[in-house]
């Protein structure tokens, strides 16, 4: 009961400040041109109530976070009878994770079949996130490579696809290795000049390349059509027939879900390679990864390289989709929404990823109800969630081995 | 008397003004195990650096002649190539993999050692998935040499202070060098692991064939472990010797006066 | 070569210097201290211009004279930018002071998205219009409108607040304490430096003065939005990280490069490729110098 008498005051000269902070904007609204003011009382008032209250949550949240707790405790969620069995422990063996995928993968064919066409437009963009936030997990996420300009990377798959379809009629088949193809080029020629940068300077090099390629986009009229851009892309043909609208929504999520399962095979291949060590090594000790023979060139490089290939890839597969680009597609907002979906997922957790890409790009869409406040509370999670779960939804877990006594591995362990 | 395999001749490392190595010569000799001492600021991790590739000296040659090989000059190798040949070494702060297990930080240490590429990784094809089951085993071994074996999944964040300079060493020996250069391994050990380490050395050169070079500032074991001494201050070699020449020469005491010498 | 047109491209330049180096400096003053990309700074600045523009408006309504109004407007800015600052700090930052640096990062760009919605949702998504407050000096006619009044009153300013940044930061108290944390965090921590409210006050001046920026370049466009801060911010942060990252005079003479530039680059070039000189200007100086122009290349000890 005594704690409650500071608490109140403490809360009380939260919200104060508050009300102080969001007065001119949330309070005054002026309009320029009939020069009439618009006092919004209402809004104080609430500003001062939510604050009181929110204000005694954040501190318990980080009291809780400075001691260590979980911070959501949803063990009670879980009924008592299932509680002592440990999920994890069920999907650590092989079997079963394998039959989950299968069922998994099993729902994933069958989803655009029963969902409407809207649906499926949006999962597909969803998955194309998939496939972009695992190409970008292997420059950040392994690597440790800060790149902001992952979008030019794509903004060259969707250019290759459109401009050399719309003028040459190049399909998409033969487009999409070489989409794929010269953006991994492009990575390379990108990667060279910006070796011997670190941290921030590359991040905001690369972030300076993605711009400069988005502005010739814009301006170059005669190769890029402008800010224009390019329109009547073609659709992919399923064996050389054209396909109606939703069949071709069908088709299209079918092809970009077949490329998640492509893509999560390779990335977790070379993740648990020699080379994904090279990249973690350099990610966690640049210097002691050299010292232990890692030749850093060719681990930037093709870091480098094979993210920028997913990106080429899913830049077609962006331009299939939407018959239509323009450069306003890859802004820095874009890379920075790629950014977010690997660090809200999990940093170098492929699981992570996954959940990030869906998470960040499907709630917006589901929450068009309150499509003013979207945005709003995008950036509020971004805060939160770097506050209280800096790791991400799912976080890495690393393979773990068992080793029999002669020294022969007995079995290896995973997420 | 065996074969030199390091020969550093008139080494001179300059930043900016400060001349951290003027004009130093220190050669090691197949199998033995060399100390470099010296005041705080003496320049010895400079010279560890620049045997390594991390600094290219401003004058002077560095050359090596790896056992059963002919010699050759390392000067201006990058750091990766130096340990390719045969030298590897642990950090003075220690500079482990730290969210990554301590078997992996092993497994990094074979990275030189090992072949498959991308398309390897990718297919994993039989040679690969051999190098792969190969790799995990070697590393396991030397884990259990090091005696960390115990600690085998666990992240090298969450090791002991001790067992961290260790899984140093074990790193190291996994790039499978003719030379070790060890930078200052007993900081911050307490009493019963220094002891410990002195074992650990000496097993190493003899089992590992190895020679070892280390710098040090815990006299007592130096002078258990080492066979000869080099001493430098404020970037000159002062002097050379065996443990018990070092510990009668006046121009030593003299750089050490004024510091501890717990010999 | 037209030397009038020569001179209208450089008054030009050193006007978009002199707002770029009034942003810049909050961002480098910040990195300097807690090596963190201050994402959200631009927002800061945008919603200093926000602040005015609505303090202007009302007081307007008054019939006081535009001088006073615009004194006024730019006191209550730079009060609630730094106030925005401040608890922008102790929100999103502090709690992240020992996390990796990219938590920091995102939490920023998290900031950024939810302080430019704010507004949005608070006040308008349209451009409005920033009245004129400053009035047209007599002086100025001779020269044949090469030099607007607004102009005259930015280069003012910026002198005036470089002048008090410096005094501050060579001769005050916390500003040596801020020296001293930037140079090494643990050794001002062991002499006794308070480093919660060092990185405060850092926070609080670069806010300040970003607010000055933002009313500053609101008067001189004449209209703003909830948009502006994000390409303004990119591009201080570009002439932050052209001059080296951390370094004051950097950001300063980085500002004015990059002004200089791409005044002189649309006038004489195209100016279809604004946005281009800088970052062009920006790879080219990174990739010979990387640690900026008056940055110091710091080799990393091992
Ligand atoms: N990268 C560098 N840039 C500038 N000066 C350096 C650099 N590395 C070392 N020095 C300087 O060179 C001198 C020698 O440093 P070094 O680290 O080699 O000393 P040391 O003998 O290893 O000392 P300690 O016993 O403290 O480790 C010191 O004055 C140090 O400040
Ligand atoms: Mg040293």
């Amino acid at each position: 009961m005594n704690k409650l008498i500071p608490e109140l005051k403490k809360s009380f000269v939260t919200a104060l400040w508050f009300a102080f902070l969001t007065f001119p904007i949330l309070v005054i609204k002026v309009n320029t041109v009939r020069n009439s003011i618009l006092w919004r009382w209402g809004n104080l008032a609430a500003v001062f109530v939510l604050t009181m209250a929110l204000s005694y949550v954040w501190r318990r949240l980080l009291e809780k976070r400075a001691r260590g707790e979980r911070l959501f405790d949803l063990s009670g969620l879980v009924p008592a009878k299932l509680r002592g069995i440990e999920l994890k422990s069920v999907f650590a063996q092989k079997k079963n994770s394998r039959a989950a995928l299968a069922v998994l993968l099993a729902l994933a064919v069958l989803f655009p079949f029963v969902a409407g066409m809207y649906q499926t437009n949006i999962v597909t963009t969803a998955l194309m996130y998939v496939i972009l936030g695992l190409g970008l997990n292997i420059v950040i996420g392994l690597g440790g490579l800060l790149q902001l300009g992952y979008a030019a990377f794509y903004a060259v798959g969707a250019y290759t696809y459109g401009i050399l379809n719309t003028r040459f009629g190049l399909s998409f088949w033969i487009a999409l290795p070489l989409g794929a193809v010269l953006a991994t080029i492009f990575g390379i020629i990108l990667g060279f000049p910006v070796l011997r940068l670190k941290g921030d300077y590359l991040a905001i090099v690369t972030l300076g390349f993605a711009e400069i390629c988005r502005i010739v986009l814009e301006n170059w009229n005669d190769f890029s059509s402008g800010p224009s851009g390019i329109s009547q892309i073609d659709r992919p043909p399923f064996f050389g027939i054209k396909l109606s609208v939703p069949q071709s929504a069908i088709y299209l999520y079918l092809i970009t879900l077949a490329l998640v399962v492509v893509t999560v095979f390779i990335v977790r291949r070379l993740e648990n390679s020699r080379l994904g060590r090279a990249w973690e090594a350099m990610r966690e000790d640049a210097v002691a990864s050299e010292a232990m023979g890692v030749n850093l060139t060719i681990a930037k490089l093709s870091a480098f390289a094979l993210g920028a290939f997913w990106a080429g890839m899913v830049g077609v597969l962006f331009a299939a989709k939407t018959t239509f680009i323009n450069p306003a597609s890859f802004t820095l907002m874009e890379s920075v929404l790629i950014l977010c979906i690997i660090v809200l997922g999990g940093m170098g957790s492929t699981a992570g990823v996954i959940v990030g890409a869906l998470v960040i790009i499907l709630l917006p869409e589901y929450l068009r109800a309150f499509t003013q406040y979207r945005m709003l509370l995008y950036g509020s999670i971004l805060v939160l969630m770097m506050v209280f779960r800096p790791g991400g939804i799912i976080r890495k877990v690393r393979k773990s081995y068992v080793f029999k006594a002669d020294g022969q591995v007995e079995g290896a362990g995973h997420e | 008397m065996s074969e030199s395999i390091l020969d550093a001749k008139n080494v001179t490392m300059n930043f900016g003004g400060l001349r951290a190595l003027n004009d130093v010569s220190m050669t090691i000799r197949q199998g033995e195990i060399v100390a470099l001492i010296g005041p705080n600021g003496a320049g010895k991790t400079t010279f560890f650096n620049c045997v390594t590739g991390v600094y290219p000296p401003s004058a002077g040659t560095i050359s090596i002649t790896p056992p059963g090989k002919s010699p050759e000059v390392i000067n201006n190798l990058l750091p990766h190539v130096v340990t390719e040949k045969g030298l590897a070494r642990t950090f003075q702060n220690i500079r482990l993999f730290q969210n990554m297990t301590v078997l992996e930080n092993v497994m990094i240490g074979r990275h030189a050692r090992l072949k498959a590429g991308i398309l390897g990784a990718i297919l994993r094809d039989g040679s690969t998935r051999e190098e792969e089951q190969k790799v995990i085993h070697d590393s396991y071994e030397i884990l259990k040499k090091i005696e960390l074996e115990k600690y085998v999944n666990e992240l090298a964040k969450n090791l002991p202070y001790g067992a961290q300079r260790l899984l140093e060493i074990a790193r190291a020996l996994a790039t499978e060098p003719f030379l070790l250069l060890l930078d200052e391994p007993a900081a911050g050990m307490n009493p019963k692991e220094t002891g410990h380490l002195d074992d650990l050395i000496v097993r190493i050169r003899d089992t590992e064939k190895v020679s070892i070079f280390l710098i040090e500032h815990d006299m007592s074991l130096v002078m258990r472990v080492s066979e000869r001494i080099y001493v430098v201050d404020y970037g000159q070699l002062i002097a050379e010797g065996t443990p018990a020449e070092i510990k009668r020469n006046p121009v030593v005491i003299k750089a050490y006066l004024g510091e501890e010498v717990n010999a | 070569m037209d030397l009038n047109y020569l001179l209208q491209l450089f008054i030009s330049g050193m006007t978009r210097g002199s707002i770029y180096a009034l942003i810049a400096l909050g961002y480098t003053m910040v990195y300097g201290i807690v090596q963190l990309i201050n994402f959200a700074h631009g927002e800061i600045y945008m919603i200093g211009a926000f602040t005015a523009l609505i303090v202007a408006t009302v007081l307007n309504m008054t019939g006081m004279p535009g001088i006073a109004v615009f004194a006024i407007a730019m006191v209550v800015a730079v009060v609630y930018s730094a106030a925005y600052g401040f608890t922008m700090e102790k929100i999103a930052y502090k709690p992240l002071r020992n996390a990796p640096r990219l938590s920091a990062l995102i939490s920023a760009i998290g900031m950024s998205y939810f302080l430019q919605n704010y507004v949005l949702l608070a006040q308008t998504s349209d451009f409005v219009s920033f009245p004129r407050l400053i009035p047209k000096f007599r002086f100025l006619e001779g020269l044949g409108g090469m030099l607007s009044s607004t102009q005259v009153i930015i280069f003012l300013v910026t002198a005036v607040v470089m002048v008090l940044l410096t005094l501050l930061i060579k001769f005050t108290k916390i500003g040596k304490a801020m020296r001293a944390t930037a140079q090494d965090k643990t050794m001002a921590l062991l002499v006794g430096i308070n480093i919660n409210q060092v990185i405060a006050v850092t926070f609080v001046i670069g806010s300040a003065m970003a607010a000055v920026g933002g009313v500053l370049i609101s008067s001189h466009v004449g209209q703003i939005n909830f948009y502006i801060g994000f390409i303004a911010g990119i591009k201080a942060f570009v002439a932050a990280v052209l001059g080296g990252i951390g370094s004051i005079p950097g950001a300063v003479l980085g500002s004015f490069v990059l002004g200089l530039t791409e005044s002189f680059g649309t006038g004489y070039i195209s100016s279809d490729y604004e946005d281009v000189f800088a970052f062009i200007i920006l790879v080219l100086i990174l990739i010979f110098r990387p640690s900026g122009l008056l940055g110091k290349s710091q080799k990393e000890k091992i």
